[in-house]
């Protein structure tokens, strides 16, 4: 196996609060050889070279969304984003998920995220008493949750949607509306209507113009305009 | 005491009509259109005749409400994305209210004056 190295350029977005007055762009240099296939992985011998570099991560494989950040423009998983998918020759530019408060470098505040999350109850409701094993679906309801429960929170999606950006105190976001739509569509849950009560609001819902940036930047391949239009069609059902 | 509010509980009703009002503003306009190729517009007289009968006036009205309807929605969403002081918003509301139900009104006028 040949192990050659090469020279990759990078711009990355530096910011220390404490230090720096206002946010600028660093130019670094690193060697990378061909077992840095991703980006995270070019990311670690940057951070042995500049060990001032401040970055979240953690699983490395896609799972955790610790190291979602905004890539050539386009948000997106650092270990999931191939060094081969890079032009050559071009420095790669780093930048913080855009929207959120920058703590340091491209660390973001997500408590803004989080909150929207959590305002929809994303949990099972159900009053019922709990049986003695488990709550059953049939197979064809337990395939309406697929495309939903898999997200993993990294924030790309509502990061990149303008909607969010301008109001992101009221509006829920692609992905605080997809978690509502997994509960929504979930048949062992009992506060269906409660839940689309919650939404039905000019801003948590319908900011929503179906500019679809969210589809196109999720590290998942999951589709929130899908699941929103889902939610606004089960609101016309009730209505009408 | 500044707290931050949301769940107006609307938004459907707008949702749902600003679509079907793009659908009868896509219909009306396909059918001037067809009407053009037609000959409808060829001369002004042609154009007087055409706008003159019962039903054209009435589809032509019902493709400014919409129109109306549907920039109402949409304005107003530009206002709340935009202006965030409540007073200065609902002056502005108001304003666009008034101004496009006043459009409504003098369109019609036109369409039934011709």
């Amino acid at each position: 196996m040949t192990n050659a190295t090469r020279t990759v350029q990078f711009k990355i977005y530096r910011y220390d609060p404490d230090q720096d007055a206002k946010p600028y762009m660093q130019d670094i240099e690193i060697e990378i050889d061909s077992t840095d296939r991703k980006l995270l992985d070019a990311m670690v011998k940057l951070k042995a070279k500049d060990d001032s570099i401040a970055f979240r991560r953690s699983c490395r494989e896609g799972v955790c969304g610790s190291d979602a950040m905004n890539i050539n423009g386009k948000n997106g998983l650092a270990c999931l984003t191939a060094m081969d998918s890079f032009p050559a020759g071009k420095p790669i530019v780093l930048r913080p998920l855009p929207g959120l408060p920058v703590i340091r470098d491209l660390i973001v505040d997500m408590t803004q995220f989080f909150k929207q999350y959590n305002s929809i109850k994303p949990y099972l409701i159900n009053n019922d008493p709990p049986p003695e094993r488990e709550r059953l679906q049939s197979p064809e309801d337990r395939e309406e949750l697929n495309g939903l429960y898999e997200c993993i929170l990294c924030a790309c999606c509502s990061t990149s949607c303008p909607s969010f950006w301008w109001n992101p105190d009221k509006f829920v976001g692609p992905a605080g509306l997809l978690a509502a739509y997994r509960f929504i569509a979930d048949t062992r849950d009992q506060a269906t209507s409660e839940r689309l009560d919650n939404l039905e609001d000019p801003y948590r819902l319908f900011r929503c113009h179906t500019i679809m940036n969210c589809v196109d930047v999720c590290p998942k391949g999951l589709n929130p305009t899908k699941a929103i239009g889902k939610i606004k069609e089960m609101m016309v059902r009730r209505a009408v | 005491m500044n707290r931050l509010v949301v769940g107006a509980h609307y938004g459907l009703k707008d949702w749902l009509a600003q679509r079907i009002t793009a659908i009868v503003m896509a219909v009306y306009t396909l059918i001037i259109f067809a009407a053009t190729l037609g000959g409808a517009t060829a001369s002004r007289e042609a154009w007087h005749a055409f706008m003159a009968h019962g039903f054209i006036r009435f589809i032509t009205f019902l493709f400014i409400v919409s129109l109306c309807y549907h920039a109402w929605v949409g304005i107003r969403d530009i206002w709340m994305d935009y202006i965030k002081p409540a007073a200065i918003r609902v002056t502005l509301h108001v304003l666009t209210l008034l101004a496009l139900v006043g459009y409504a009104g003098w369109a019609t006028q036109i369409i039934w004056r011709l």
